[in-house]
């Protein structure tokens, strides 16, 4: 039985669109990583199997480029990232205390996935917004100036 | 007062469309650049003294005579705008991009010509959702306009842009990291010489500038030089800059001021003083990898000469304020950690000093720390001193650091006399 291929054809018609203007394919990896997270939310092993003809390059050498950036994430997330800015700006003005409610509501901590999948909790630097400070993304949108009583309603929004 | 970068966005938040931009004077810099040689360009630059707005201040017309020129000169050459924008403290990119893209694009384009690039490209934070896609409108429409593509506005010249947007890690932000990036690899920095200006992206002549640095472009190209000086109240540099105030003062954000300012009417005037409640205790004067300055250093200008001779850097120009409420050493700890977490472990004193420091502060600030740790950590900051790493990542980390244990030394010796920190956290 043919193995079933977890980069679709549309994601790989996607990557090959990447090539152009680019010297060699190898220029795209971390774009390419981008695509397949796009698609699969996640970058498996089974991935970079498939990744590796594709760029020309052995799965091990993309591996080491997804493990060094932040947001190739190389283990399964939930449907909604909630990244939280734990740096300085948002450290004076009340960050503990965001953490400290999103983990009570969530039940997870740093890390963590919640068990019906719906959100991955995760810290991230400074989100450049420090003005408003504290911050956080939920998947693309960014909540600013957070209070602890306005999480229900934030996450309420995402299924 | 002039505020060139600012006065022209709008007030309810959406992006100036290219109508808009050209109606408040925008792509005039860009014609008047076209009808000049490029090293007519060049040199007008030079005599703005505009300086990199991406943390060092290296004057900008000058970085770009390093690139080789001529008929001999290689015939790809790139262009690149660092808006990595990961320096804890720091946002004022993100209002450029956000705001007024085709500013950004303008400047870019003007630089390319002045240096013979054909290619060029926006490296912006990932976080930036809404600043991508508002580039991505722009440059679309600087494409449908003629200003991007063959031949633009009948020039003769050639010039393309495109945008890659980071998948995260401060590190990027280091202009040859940077290139790393854009060529797919991991972001470690490269070894200096060679320098991008000789060969930077896959080899080839580059110029990597910080966005805010070729928004100010278009402006000495329309104006001119000595428009540009008089903008500006520092020997040192030209035009205005932006400043910017996070941490607990009454009106954070980012203000577009004459270079050179004080740091008092930074504090007092335009971030409008401490909350009510809050007492300064100390400031970061340009993000999270400059040096403490204290209440004493009010009265210094905010220029790169200054800010130098007061023992600090003006690096980005965005201040954080430690208020009386919130514990140093957490700062401190706050601070080290983030580093820790973004060495790119190429060097060993970087990547195995950091996360000691962060685990010894960690250590102080739970109640456990032993006296003889305040040496250990002033050791640190000696250990990893500039020259001593790979990069500068390291050496930034440390500014903060040294100088709390100069300023803030009583409240680290408390914690670990008391075993415990005072201040409650709020
Ligand atoms: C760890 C590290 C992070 C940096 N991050 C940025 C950044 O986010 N944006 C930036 O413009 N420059 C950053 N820089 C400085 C760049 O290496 C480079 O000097 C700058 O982009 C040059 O532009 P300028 O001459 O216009 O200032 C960083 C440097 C280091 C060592
Ligand atoms: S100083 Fe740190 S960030 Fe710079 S090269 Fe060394 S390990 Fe990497
Ligand atoms: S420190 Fe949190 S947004 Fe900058």
């Amino acid at each position: 039985m043919a193995k079933e291929q977890v980069i679709s054809d549309e994601a790989r018609k996607e990557i090959e669109g990447l090539f152009h203007h680019l010297p060699h394919k190898q220029a795209a990896c971390i774009d390419a990583l981008k695509v397949v997270q796009k698609y699969n939310r996640w970058v498996s092993d089974e991935a970079l199997q498939e990744l590796a003809p594709i760029l020309e390059m052995s799965a091990h050498q993309i591996d080491s480029v997804a493990t060094f950036y932040n947001i190739i994430f190389r283990k399964p997330v939930g449907r909604h990232v909630v990244f939280l800015c734990n740096s300085v700006s948002c450290y004076i003005m009340g960050y503990e205390e965001i953490y400290k409610a999103l983990k009570d509501k969530l039940k997870i901590d740093f890390g963590g996935t919640t068990p019906d999948d719906r959100f991955t909790f995760l810290p991230i630097p400074c989100l450049g917004t420090c003005d408003h400070a504290p911050a956080m993304l939920v998947g693309e949108d960014l909540y600013r100036d957070l209070k602890p009583e306005q999480l229900d309603e934030i996450l309420a929004k995402y299924e | 007062m002039e505020r060139p970068l600012t006065q022209h966005m709008k007030s309810d938040g959406t992006a100036l469309s290219l109508k808009e931009y050209e109606a408040s004077g925008g792509y005039e810099g860009l014609r008047k650049a076209l009808k000049m040689t490029p090293l007519e360009v060049m040199n007008l630059v030079k005599d703005s003294k505009l300086r990199g707005r991406g943390g060092a201040g290296f004057p900008t017309g000058m970085k770009w005579s390093f690139v080789p020129m001529g008929e001999d000169a290689p015939k790809q050459k790139y262009i690149v705008a660092n808006g990595d924008e990961m320096e804890p403290g720091t946002f004022k990119d993100r209002l450029l991009v956000e705001l007024n893209p085709h500013m950004l694009i303008e400047g870019m384009i003007i630089s390319a010509y002045a240096i013979g690039a054909s290619m060029s490209y926006i490296f912006l934070r990932w976080a930036y959702h809404l600043g991508a896609k508002r580039i991505q409108v722009a440059l679309d429409e600087a494409y449908q306009a003629g200003y991007l593509g063959k031949n633009i506005m009948g020039s003769g010249f050639d010039i393309d842009m495109d945008l890659h947007t980071s998948v995260g890690r401060y590190i990027c932000g280091e202009e040859t990291a940077l290139l790393n990036a854009l060529e797919g690899k991991r972001a470690n920095p490269r070894n200096k010489p060679p320098f991008p200006q000789v060969s930077g992206l896959f080899g080839k002549p580059t110029i990597v500038n910080n966005v805010e640095t070729y928004c100010n472009v278009p402006h000495i190209l329309a104006k001119g030089a000595e428009w540009y000086l008089s903008l500006s109240q520092s020997e040192g540099g030209g035009g205005t800059k932006l400043y910017g105030a996070s941490g607990r003062v009454k009106n954070p954000g980012v203000y577009e001021l004459p270079l050179g300012i004080t740091l008092r009417e930074l504090v007092e005037v335009h971030a409008g003083g401490m909350q009510d409640g809050y007492k300064l205790r100390g400031i970061l004067p340009g993000g999270a990898s400059t040096d403490f300055l204290t209440p004493d250093h009010l009265d210094i200008k905010m220029d790169f000469e200054e800010v130098a001779k007061a023992g600090s850097r003006m690096g980005t120009g965005l201040i954080i304020v430690l208020d009386d409420k919130t514990c140093p050493i957490g700062m401190c700890l706050n601070l080290e950690q983030f580093f820790a977490q973004e060495s790119c472990g190429w060097c060993t004193p970087c990547r195995e000093g950091l996360p000691w420091t962060a685990k010894l502060l960690q250590g102080i600030e739970d109640g456990q720390g032993r006296p003889e740790d305040i040496d250990i950590l002033s050791g640190q900051t000696r250990y990893m001193a500039p020259g001593n790493t790979f990069c500068a990542l390291a050496p930034g980390a440390m500014e903060p650091l040294q100088s709390a244990l100069k300023y803030f030394r009583e409240d680290f010796e408390e914690h670990i006399h008391t075993h415990h920190c005072k201040y409650q956290h709020h």
